[in-house]
């Protein structure tokens, strides 16, 4: 049957099983929503700047493990995407995002709300696309997506001409893929994995060190159960919390710039070192040359080739899926004849306890102040560890990390790798799309939550009961706390002057808002936001906190894990 | 890689964004349409070099990265150059040409183009050959390499 590249489009979505499309219409898309509109296979969600509309895609996808998707108009609506783009891809995300095109004859006639968007988004996509004939939309799309989802997964962009989107074309959507330049690798080398499972054998000092790919590959159980039937002591990256139940005591903290003493120490002291989905960036182990030990060595799965010896120098390298490789290695240390040496995993451990019994999340608890940590302490107990938390980018990131403790993968939704201030809210949209039912929390700052608190509509629109619990404290305070500590306290325009009344602007919205000054008053107005009267409502809690906290313990950039400023 | 739209610009655009240095770079098609077929001179430390060869695998397009220098290889580069010949110049070029076994291919009163094959360093030998001022203009292919023997590069 012939149809049009819009409803071509619109079938693929429907045949990929879509729910949700987040977007703005615009004119070089009109086709698309011309046809969104007639159809009843998914909900389109209307949201109040394209950049949103990713990062709800991308909340979505973090929330699910599917795929999200956005469709956006050309020109700037492409452009206002980018960042939710590179948000996305920096963090391995599944995404597809639909771009309209200007028609093709006048591409690159600096037509109307022309931009070069698979020009722009090259550098920040697994791959993109420019359609240009109807008859390869649907081959496309298929593509997209089973590039978005396998391997390491990761954003991928389809721009569309308008006059694609019009021209007719016979319509099939393929049942498979087969791509010869594309066959991401699954299992990993059996023989890597018999010297990783003789290595972790004989290991005195291990240490397994996690990330995102962890989640990603849906093997938080996977590692549990690794963990646990090794005894090791165990450390997750900021995106690989929720990986490994942070309340259990193998669970020694997340590691990096801003993680506990105990899991650097122990990162930095080890003989065996388990990398596990995770990538040795620069804030999780700093500068490599510090990080290197000698004797030392190192043991790294990750599904894609190119994270591996990339930073660090490794021993045994891994390529495959992080579940299949677990789950390999599992089984054969289950059928190994020897163990692992009690005495001196526990000596191991005995080193390991006495770092920890320095209590380097320990905070003020007797100040007339909010203490931010306080907040996420009590958001915690109030929530019983159970909802989705997502967050901005600064220090409140950092707080929620350190003190919510996530037992479970895909609770905690961050844009780790880009940094991007103004994910926290939209990307709460996402996860509660995806669960309607569960509790959804965007901690964020006010520096943060600025940069898209247009979205506040789209919520108020949608009803989403979100609860945004905004640590207040009058300051970029990441931003702030750098000055303190390395620019002689010159604090060169990271005040926030002229905030708003977030009660008054919560209100306009439509939603709830509150606004807590004192540390007695903040589980009582955190059981009001999050309890039964407030369920079907979006809650703005304002905590005015103490503006002069800053997280610790910090490994300042350049140095080595061990090189910690604590408390 | 695919012969696709874009395809160069991937890959140019993934040695300046990861700050790799391309020394050159000639793409083609092949006898298989749907294929072109890139070489890449580059130089870096062998981690580096491996580094370059995962990120290049792992763009989409690019179907097979294999390192030409791990083995015997040809490697061939074409150089035109057109150099003053009159007076002296004009017997001392053509002499020059023929040492290195180039080709003169056009002529006139006061010019020549000389047509030369080879792996780059010969290139180079000849313009250092030359008198400076004779040179009035060059135009280089980068080099095109290919396994000697068994070593075939087949999709």
């Amino acid at each position: 049957m012939e149809l049009t590249g819009a409803e071509i489009v619109v079938r693929c979505l429907a045949e990929e099983g879509v729910e949700f499309v987040f977007g703005y219409p615009g004119g070089a898309v009109l086709n698309i929503y011309d046809e969104v509109f007639k159809q009843d296979k998914f909900k389109h969600v209307l949201v109040r700047h394209e950049q949103a509309a990713v990062h709800a895609a991308d909340g979505y996808a973090r929330a699910t493990g599917r795929t999200g998707v956005a469709l956006v108009t050309s020109g700037p609506g492409a452009t206002n995407a980018v960042t939710g783009i590179a948000t996305a891809y920096m963090d391995s995300i599944p995404l597809v995002v639909i771009s309209g095109q200007v028609p093709t004859a006048v591409i690159g006639m600096d037509a109307f709300q022309e931009v070069d968007m698979v020009g722009i988004t090259r550098p920040c996509v697994k791959h993109n696309f420019l359609v240009k004939d109807a008859n390869d939309i649907a081959e496309t799309l298929k593509k997209a997506f089973y590039i978005a989802s396998t391997g390491r997964p990761g954003p991928v962009v389809v721009d569309i001409p308008k006059d694609v989107t019009q021209a007719k074309a016979e319509f099939a959507y393929p049942k498979k893929v087969a791509m010869r330049s594309y066959n991401p690798v699954i299992k990993g080398h059996t023989g890597q994995i018999k010297r990783a499972v003789q290595m972790i054998l004989e290991a005195k000092r291990p240490m397994i060190y996690t990330g995102g790919g962890v989640v990603l590959s849906n093997a938080a159980e996977d590692l549990t159960r690794f963990t646990r039937l090794l005894g090791f002591p165990i450390t997750n990256t900021l995106m690989g919390l929720g990986g490994y139940p942070a309340t259990d005591p193998q669970f020694t903290g997340m590691l990096g710039m801003h993680g506990t003493y105990e899991a650097n120490m122990a990162m930095q002291h080890c003989d065996v070192l388990i990398a596990i989905g995770a990538r040795f960036d620069d804030r999780v182990i700093g500068n490599p040359e510090h990080f290197f030990q000698d004797g030392r060595r190192i043991i790294h799965i990750d599904i894609d080739p190119a994270s591996i010896a990339k930073r660090v120098k490794v021993d045994v390298p891994i390529v495959g899926n992080v579940k299949d490789v677990l789950a390999e290695m599992t089984k054969l240390i289950q059928a190994a004849k020897e163990k692992p040496d009690q005495v001196a995993l526990k000596t191991w451990w005995t080193q390991i306890e006495l770092w920890r019994s320095r209590d380097c999340m320990k905070y003020d608890r007797s100040s007339s102040l909010i203490k931010p940590q306080y907040v996420i302490e009590k958001m915690y107990e109030v929530t019983r560890g159970e909802a989705y938390v997502t967050s901005d980018v600064g220090q409140h990131q950092m707080w929620a990390a350190q003190y919510y403790k996530f037992d479970q993968p895909r609770r905690w939704i961050n844009s780790g790798g880009l940094g991007t201030m103004g994910f926290g809210l939209p990307a709460a949209m996402g996860a509660q799309f995806a669960h309607p039912d569960a509790t959804v929390a965007c901690v964020t700052g006010e520096g943060s939550i600025q940069m898209n608190i247009q979205e506040l509509a789209t919520c108020k629109q949608f009803n989403l009961p979100l609860k945004i619990v905004l640590l207040n404290n009058r300051y970029l305070g990441m931003v702030r706390q750098w000055q303190e500590f390395f620019y002689g306290n010159r604090y060169a325009e990271s005040y926030m002057d002229a905030l708003p009344d977030f009660v008054k602007l919560a209100e306009s919205y439509g939603h709830v808002g509150m606004r807590i000054e004192k540390p007695e008053d903040v589980e009582s107005a955190l059981k009001e936001g999050f309890g039964p009267e407030l369920k079907e409502r979006l809650v703005f809690m304002n905590f005015i906190t103490d503006r002069t906290e800053n997280v610790c313990p910090m490994v300042p950039a350049g140095k080595g894990l061990s090189e910690m400023i604590l408390v | 890689m695919e012969n696709e739209a874009g395809a160069l610009s991937r890959v140019a655009g993934l040695f300046s964004a990861r700050g790799y240095n391309i020394e050159s770079l000639t793409v083609a098609p092949t006898e298989d349409e749907t294929l072109s077929r890139m070489t890449i001179v580059t130089r870096g430390s062998d981690d580096v070099i491996e580094q370059i060869t995962k990120q290049l695998n792992k763009l989409i397009d690019v179907v097979k990265v294999v390192d030409l220098s791990e083995a015997g290889h040809i490697e061939r580069e074409l150089m035109l150059v057109k150099v003053r010949a009159e007076g002296e110049l004009r017997e001392e070029m053509k002499r020059m040409s023929d040492i290195f076994r180039g080709r003169i291919v056009d002529v006139t009163e006061k010019t020549y183009i000389i047509e030369l094959t080879g792996a780059g360093y010969k290139l180079d030998a000849f313009l250092e050959a030359l008198d400076k001022s004779a040179i009035l203009e060059t135009v280089r292919t980068g080099a095109s390499g290919i396994g000697r023997g068994d070593r075939i590069l087949k999709v």
